[in-house]
């Protein structure tokens, strides 16, 4: 079984040579003279106000939970699109309910505006 | 070099499930878990079951690590903000507990025989993705309904957790 | 010779082709991308060094490599060498699926025009799009600058709402080739390309990508007006190279799953497979090319609610449709 994947270990091994090669290239060659205004984050040349660890909105973590769901009911549609021809009707029923369902959560997710950005 | 290769995947795997334990930052648990999931994949792989090798990688490398980088950039841990870790005992007790059970098992059943009708040539016949669509739709087809419930109760989870006026 | 021998050198020879293709292709995009932006603001583009300038992609690289490469002394500094490594990587092995042409005799025996022919090639694609998330994400916030964190937020959802479309719009494909494997999928078009037999699937497909692709008009990650360069800030020299030699191959990359899942692949009259193959990558890239001439950057609650509110609805739809129309033009046959 792994013999297929054999070019994908080889193209693996030869991306991340790529990627090592060009940094550490880029570390030998290039010059170098930090000083501690140069090695501060930017912010357009002001004094820094705060921290960058900073709170974000909920609104990115809905959107991660929502992603989770609805990838895991994509991962479901996948083999069922494979074997559709042989499982016909029935299948085709059985998947409606299913994304019958998802649809269900889907309109309760937008009429509580969980997919508003305001 | 097939049982090689296994061992060193083993050894990767290992050193990223311990780091996922002892790493001071969040973040950089969190990435060893990936690299664990993404060693799993590679297993997978070598039992000749592709479908699940990028299921593994697409569901919980892709999707539900993301989702927990997010909570730890979410909340802003900073570096080891628990304390030290000093249940050594019960850790000790622990561990030895899932090693117990685990000798248990391994000994009562036979691990490197080949069980039940699914072998290697008959994946290689029908193709895995074929095999699990099978029987997911046809033998399964209640716990598949079922699951939809389940994702239907996900949903409607996170948004009253997210959500303040429901 | 024997016959191991043949295979191992087939295999490099094949990587060393792609490879190369791939960074070439990856510098000469981007001097085509100036010079075609350039045109289309009635400017010149690039044409200083060497005729016509088509030297400049070198001149970069060389610039590239000599500018100082520092680390910010806030960084996380594990994460923050990582990051543009994950970020290259991800991008140059997804070409790995792609059939690029149709099989050729050579020695005597049939070799496919592909690195890897998997029989899931199209979940290799969206898993290595699912783990290219991780290089943006960890380069932000490992460099700890505000505009850099705003950056990778803004790029780990964006990325995962459209990888969510992206992946659906994939589902009618496989529905009709029957099969995730790439090169049974560009067979299953021999006759007519999936883009005609099902439109509304392509034309999500394609707005998704070129979301996935983080160019204008999708480019809120870094967005320059308002958050500077976004994730990629705070790096210099290589290591920003690294990210935008990813950006391009990555868009070759969805180019060419574009052109396979949709546009037929290397199938097409007259010309060889290979020529087929190249022209509509470079038509695709040209569209990408052309849109980031043409239209505006989005807000950021306009993009979440397209790829929310129309794209995924649409794209469920779809496979319903889809699924229903293929029943009744070929009922079960058990």
């Amino acid at each position: 079984m792994l013999d297929s994947y054999l070019p994908i270990i080889v193209l693996i091994v030869i991306a991340l040579a790529f990627a090592v090669g060009t940094i550490v290239m880029s570390h030998l060659i290039g010059h170098r003279k930090p000083s501690a205004v140069k090695l501060a984050p930017y912010e357009c040349g002001m004094p820094l106000v705060g921290s960058a660890r900073e709170r974000l909105s909920i609104k990115f973590y809905i959107i991660a939970m929502l992603f989770i769901v609805f990838d895991i009911e994509a991962v479901f549609l996948y083999p069922w699109a494979v074997v559709f021809k042989r499982l016909g009707m029935f299948g085709f029923a059985e998947m409606g309910v299913f994304i019958f369902i998802l649809l269900v959560g889907y309109v309760y997710v937008w009429k509580k505006g969980a997919l508003e950005w305001e | 070099m097939q049982v090689l290769f296994f061992y060193l995947v083993a050894l990767v795997t290992v050193i990223s499930g311990v780091i996922v334990v002892a790493a001071k930052s969040p973040v950089n648990s969190a990435l060893a878990l990936v690299n664990t999931f993404f060693c799993l994949a590679v297993f997978y792989v070598m039992l000749s079951a592709p479908f699940m090798a990028a299921i593994q990688i697409m569901v919980y490398a892709g999707a539900i690590m993301v989702l927990i980088l997010f909570v730890i950039m979410l909340l802003n841990m900073g570096v080891e903000p628990f304390k030290k870790f000093t249940h050594v005992t019960w850790g000790v007790v622990a561990g030895s507990l899932v090693l117990m059970l685990t000798l248990f098992f391994i000994s009562r059943g036979q691990p490197t025989k080949v069980v039940g009708a699914i072998t290697r040539d008959v994946i290689l016949k029908e193709g895995h993705t074929e095999l699990i669509g099978k029987s997911l739709f046809v033998n399964f087809l209640l716990p598949f309904e079922i699951t939809s419930i389940l994702l239907l109760v996900a949903i409607i989870g996170a948004v009253i957790l997210a959500k303040k006026e429901v | 010779m024997p016959e191991w021998l043949v295979t191992t050198i087939l295999i490099l020879v094949k990587l060393g082709f792609v490879f190369f293709l791939l960074l070439t292709g990856a510098a000469y995009m981007v001097l085509a991308e100036r010079k075609l932006l350039g045109r289309m603001q009635l400017r010149y583009g690039p044409n200083r060094v060497g005729p016509f300038g088509l030297l400049q992609p070198l001149a970069d690289a060389v610039k590239l490599v000599t500018k100082e490469d520092f680390i910010p002394s806030q960084a996380d500094k594990f994460l923050f060498f990582i990051a543009p490594g994950i970020a290259a990587v991800t991008a140059l092995l997804t070409f790995a699926v792609v059939p690029f042409g149709p099989p050729i005799r050579l020695f005597g025996r049939e070799v496919p025009l592909v690195i890897c022919d998997l029989n899931i090639g199209v979940l290799y694609f969206l898993g290595l799009s699912s783990l290219a998330v991780y290089g943006v994400t960890l380069g932000g916030w490992a460099s700890n600058s505000k505009y850099a964190l705003l950056g990778s937020i803004r790029a780990l959802s964006q990325l995962i709402s459209y990888e969510l479309s992206m992946g659906l719009a994939i589902v009618p494909v496989v529905l009709m080739a029957r099969s995730f494997s790439l090169t049974n999928i560009v067979n299953a078009q021999a006759g007519l390309p999936f883009a005609i037999l099902n439109p509304p699937a392509f034309l999500i497909f394609l707005v998704s990508v070129l979301a996935e692709s983080k160019r204008i008009p999708f480019d809120l990650p870094e967005a320059e007006n308002e958050i500077v360069a976004g994730f990629h800030t705070e790096y210099s020299g290589m290591r920003f190279g690294l990210f935008f030699v990813g950006e391009y191959i990555n868009v070759i990359i969805l180019s060419s799953m574009v052109t396979v899942l949709f546009l037929g692949g290397w199938h097409g009259p007259l010309l060889p497979g290979i020529v087929w193959f190249f022209l509509k990558v470079g038509f695709i890239s040209f569209l990408f090319i052309w849109t980031r001439g043409t239209l505006p950057r989005l807000r950021y609650d306009q993009l979440m609610h397209f790829g929310w509110k129309i794209l995924v609805p649409l794209a469920l739809v779809n496979v319903i449709v889809t699924g229903a129309i293929l029943l009744l033009l070929n009922p079960a046959k058990g």
